[in-house]
């Protein structure tokens, strides 16, 4: 750990400035992406399908903290970080509920059906929130600017300059990911979660109710997908109902490329994917193309690895 | 103890168990032996809620446990080691055997079911903190045994425990079966393929052909049967 820290720095300072920066930049957006992306992997772990209304929970997120910032602000002092705190655990807690929500209502009947049916049944749930957010009645199609939720400043180093909501991304994106290995590794229904995940019928047999578990699991993903949406509303400052959409789609491709299924592939996926986006769109001559050059990469390393960065290749029973 | 009647389930348009009935009393033995296909593991899947019964009923301990979702069927004491074993192979021998306690929050009464399974199976112990897909298969069986028993079960049922398993470690396992029915009075229903340990140790025997019983005996009597002896016993 500490050796690879080492090198990381070692890189860092042989760097021209202009690439510190867009490492900076890269990996806060990268940190976003990896929240989204553990949301997607921990419901493939236990129901393995993928949930395409997931990158719109991202976006409810990002909703649930403009309409939350002004009642808080009621109550604590605007633009600090007490509030910004307040507003992030709410919206994470809002999205819970709506995560568990969905798979109640959408997933939870089609438990034994083919996967092919839920999968379609995704789709349709994240266009139907989408277009059902794009009414008038709801939030409009029109972007919104997101408020600032915590004091904007900005931090020189040098001649490198963070802004404090890149620190509060990359501090916040790292808290979660503890929070969530202490939850999956050491408590008992993060084991359950992970025996769910391997076999849900010798989990029936413990005792474990799976349907609950299932539903701890989109709780948990959809509470980080919150967190990215209120991160990510803070960075870029407009927030619409279709910016899950994009964000989304990479997001599950950062899960893919980290190796589907697999917690810290994801993260892995999400910071590798942030970073060669970023630095791609940093070269003038080919930052038109960085989505292409983003994507090249990843259709690459699956070439090489199959399964994923860190996926262990598991032949398909028959 | 457990009383099955007419008990019928199928798999889609397969008919796996045609109207089966049987029974087990409180502290045995009772066995359950067929040929591959036959039923026996259907039937301890209908028990503990994996499968579906079409028809019939699970009486266990005086109320109908047929159609319950399976963990609510372990709630009641009731403890089924699957097929195949079905250990979490990702999961570490301790996160195994804390899972078949998951629905014991007394520490105490946890610490306590472990230690008896140490002392029953002691390779487990110096295995504790391995993942549990890198033990042998023989190790496996004691962990799914072992996992069974955290949950404190009143009713055992053993599906296939000498599968896949060194001929030496068969004997041990076997013998652990003994000493759960005898030290702990756990009744034990036993699915078999190895005909000849399952009518050692038990005290009544169950034959199953394609999914009906078409014997039911003291295992006794059910080693000299002349059909059984054929079919099961190799001569």
């Amino acid at each position: 750990m500490f050796c690879i820290l080492f090198w990381i720095s070692v890189i860092c300072h042989l760097l021209p400035e202009q690439a510190k920066q867009q490492l900076i930049n890269g990996l806060a957006l990268g940190a976003i992406y990896a929240l989204i992306a553990l949301g997607y992997t921990m419901v493939y772990g236990v129901l393995r399908f993928i949930n395409f209304a997931h990158g719109d929970v991202f976006m409810l997120g990002a909703f649930a903290g403009y309409f939350l910032s002004p009642l808080v602000s009621r109550l604590l002092p605007a633009k600090s970080y007490l509030s910004g705190a307040v507003v992030l655990v709410l919206a994470m807690l809002i999205c819970a509920a709506l995560g568990m929500l969905i798979e109640f209502l959408a997933y939870r009947p089609l438990r034994n059906r083919p996967k092919l049916i839920v999968l379609i049944t995704a789709i349709g749930v994240s266009l139907f929130i989408e277009y059902t957010c794009q009414h008038k009645a709801v939030f409009g199609a029109a972007p919104r600017s997101f408020p600032d939720l915590i004091p904007a400043s900005n931090l020189h180093f040098g001649s490198l300059v963070v802004s404090s909501s890149q620190v509060i991304v990359l501090v916040t994106t790292l808290l979660l990911l503890v929070a969530l290995t202490f939850i999956v590794q050491k408590t008992k229904i993060g084991t359950a979660m992970r025996a769910v995940s391997f076999n849900e019928k010798a989990a029936a047999l413990m005792g474990i109710n799976v349907n609950f578990i299932i539903s701890f699991t989109f709780g948990l993903g959809s509470a980080l997908a919150a967190a990215g949406g209120i991160l990510y509303a803070m960075s870029y400052a407009s927030i619409d109902p279709l910016m899950g959409v994009q964000t989304g789609l990479k997001a599950f491709v950062a899960a893919v490329l980290g190796g589907i299924g697999n917690l810290p592939g994801a993260a892995l996926g999400g910071v590798f994917l942030g970073l060669v986006e970023t630095i791609a769109g940093g070269i003038p001559e080919i930052s038109p193309y960085r989505d292409a050059i983003a994507f090249a990469i990843l259709i690459l390393i699956l070439l090489i690895r199959p399964a994923g960065l860190l996926g262990k290749m598991q032949p398909e029973k028959v | 103890m457990l009383e099955i009647k007419d008990l019928k389930v199928s798999y889609g348009a397969i008919n796996a168990l045609h109207g089966i009935s049987l029974s087990v009393q409180k502290g045995e033995i009772v066995t359950l032996i067929g040929a591959n296909g036959a039923g026996k593991s259907t039937t301890l899947r209908a028990i503990s809620g994996l499968v579906k019964a079409q028809s019939g009923s699970i009486v266990y301990e005086g109320r109908s446990i047929a159609g319950l979702p399976a963990h609510e069927i372990v709630q009641r004491g009731l403890s089924h080691v699957p097929e195949g074993r079905m250990i979490f192979a990702n999961l570490t021998v301790l996160e195994n055997l804390k899972m078949g306690a998951y629905l014991q929050t007394d520490q105490a009464v946890i610490a306590c079911e472990m230690d008896y399974i140490f002392s029953i199976f002691p390779r487990l112990q110096e295995r504790v903190q391995q993942v549990a897909g890198t033990l042998s298969g023989g190790e496996q069986q004691m962990l799914a045994i072992g996992r069974a028993l955290m949950s404190r079960p009143k009713f055992l049922m053993l599906d296939e425990p000498s599968l896949g398993i060194a001929p030496l470690l068969v004997k041990t396992i076997f013998e652990k079966i003994v000493e759960i029915n005898r030290q702990q009075g756990i009744t034990i229903l036993l699915v078999e393929q190895n005909a000849n340990r399952a009518l050692e140790i038990s005290q009544r025997g169950y034959v199953l052909e394609t999914g009906q019983i078409i014997l039911q005996d003291d295992s006794a009597a059910l080693k000299k049967n002349p059909q059984v002896k054929s079919a099961y016993l190799g001569g």
